[in-house]
């Protein structure tokens, strides 16, 4: 059985510069665009990097500020001051 | 009964402007490119401007300096107008939270006096720098040619007008808000021997007519010089001499260095990038001006911080200039 980890942002200035990090981060991942939010998901393991955000978005930036923009995720959550993994374990 | 929800989804007719969208494509684009490229008027002017007859409206040869499309420098802070004006707000709210701090613990009036006037003799006179710098910046705006350019310099104004007075607020918080201390600067600028080579720098520059070459000379070797100089080594000279409270006061200044330090290497890998008739011209303007601004900043280590300092800064700098693909000249300090 395929189980996805996935994240859901809101379709935002801010959550752009995400999914094009995490876009080119994953190349495994699709990208879903729905009515006011973006869908971002891919088999077992998604991985949010904070170098590749802040390349993008051209600022300092902390993992935690993305969480103002999500709108729901799914998988285990692995995150530190560098990174946010989702990803299935089991 | 049952209730079936649906979505609907709307495809938006336009996903961007179309000047945006014959640049990027068609897809939703960011505030920063919507609000930045392809906004200044480049065809169908009816007449050439009365106060430069030589040159139309932004007029792209105003420069030495060719570029196939000023659009390729761009800003890698993303700064437009909201952006912008929301990062300065809360740098600004944790300055003026130091300044009311010196000023309720009269940080600044309990040193000794003979430190508070080696501030106004040595660090508030550097308020007239960045005078100097906002109308060098205010000029490069209007010359400028591509709005990215143009928005990254107007800012960079906007900053040194700003920094001028948190430098007149040492001064005024020095002298109770009479105003006395900042005119007792402005004497040492005015007066003061070692700072005359600066003051005539900082006077050439504003007759400086091609814009790049003012922009090289003004972000990149007197800010990069001058910043390190007098905000980082100055200050721990201060901080020895027992007037470590005002690195609060200063501590705008170094953060603010370190984010403009960004877009003039960004600016200048760009321009140099795109011939070797530009890196040419770069190496000219920087052969031509930097042993100007080391020799203007001379006096003022002499004074402070001693020579050693400032050599160490240029060996700093020409590092600097190194990863920017442009060698240094060599200089005697």
């Amino acid at each position: 059985m395929s189980q996805l980890a996935f994240i859901v942002f809101q379709d935002n200035d801010n959550a752009r510069y995400l999914v094009e990090a995490i876009a080119e981060d994953n190349p495994h991942a699709e990208v879903q665009h729905h009515p006011a939010m973006i869908r971002i998901q891919a088999e077992k393991r998604l991985v949010i990097n904070r170098a590749t955000v802040e390349e993008k978005i051209g600022r300092e930036w902390d993992v935690q500020e993305m969480l103002l923009d999500v709108i729901s995720i799914g998988g285990n959550v692995d995150e530190d001051e560098d990174h946010f993994i989702l990803e299935w374990k089991n | 009964m049952s209730i079936e929800i649906k979505t609907n989804s709307v495809e938006p007719i336009r996903h961007t402007y179309s000047n945006i969208k014959r640049r990027f494509g068609d897809k939703p684009a960011s505030r920063y490119q919507e609000a930045s490229f392809d906004i200044e008027a480049t065809t169908n002017f009816h007449y050439r401007p009365l106060w430069d007859a030589e040159h139309g409206l932004n007029d792209p040869t105003r420069t030495a300096i060719r570029m196939a499309d000023w659009y390729a420098v761009s800003d890698p802070r993303q700064f437009f107008y909201g952006a912008y004006v929301q990062n300065r707000a809360k740098m600004q709210e944790a300055a003026e939270h130091s300044f009311s701090f010196c000023d309720k613990r009269n940080l600044l009036t309990r040193m000794p006096e003979a430190l508070q006037e080696t501030l106004l003799r040595l660090l508030v006179p550097l308020r007239h720098v960045e005078l100097g710098a906002n109308m060098n910046n205010s000029s490069i705006a209007g010359d400028a040619v591509a709005g990215t350019v143009t928005q990254m310099h107007i800012y960079q104004a906007m900053d040194r007008l700003g920094m001028g007075q948190y430098l007149s607020r040492i001064a005024l918080l020095i002298d109770g808000s009479t105003g006395e201390a900042l005119d007792r600067s402005k004497t040492y600028w005015m007066e003061d021997a070692l700072w005359q080579p600066l003051r005539k720098l900082v006077e050439d520059t504003l007759v400086v007519k091609d814009w790049f070459e003012l922009t090289v000379l003004q972000n990149l070797l007197i800010d990069g010089l001058l910043y390190p100089l007098m905000y980082h080594k100055f200050d721990q000279w201060l901080a020895e001499q027992g007037a470590e409270d005002v690195s609060m006061l200063t501590e705008f200044m170094r953060d603010w260095h370190a984010e403009s330090c960004r877009w003039v290497d960004a600016m200048l890998k760009t321009v140099r990038a795109e011939s070797d008739a530009n890196a040419e011209q770069l190496q000219r303007w920087i052969a031509h001006w930097q042993p100007r601004v080391i020799a203007a900043l001379q006096p003022l280590a002499n004074a402070s911080v001693g020579v050693a300092a400032l050599d160490e800064v240029v060996g700093q700098f020409d590092q600097r200039l190194k990863k920017l693909g442009l060698v240094a000249e060599e200089v005697a300090a």
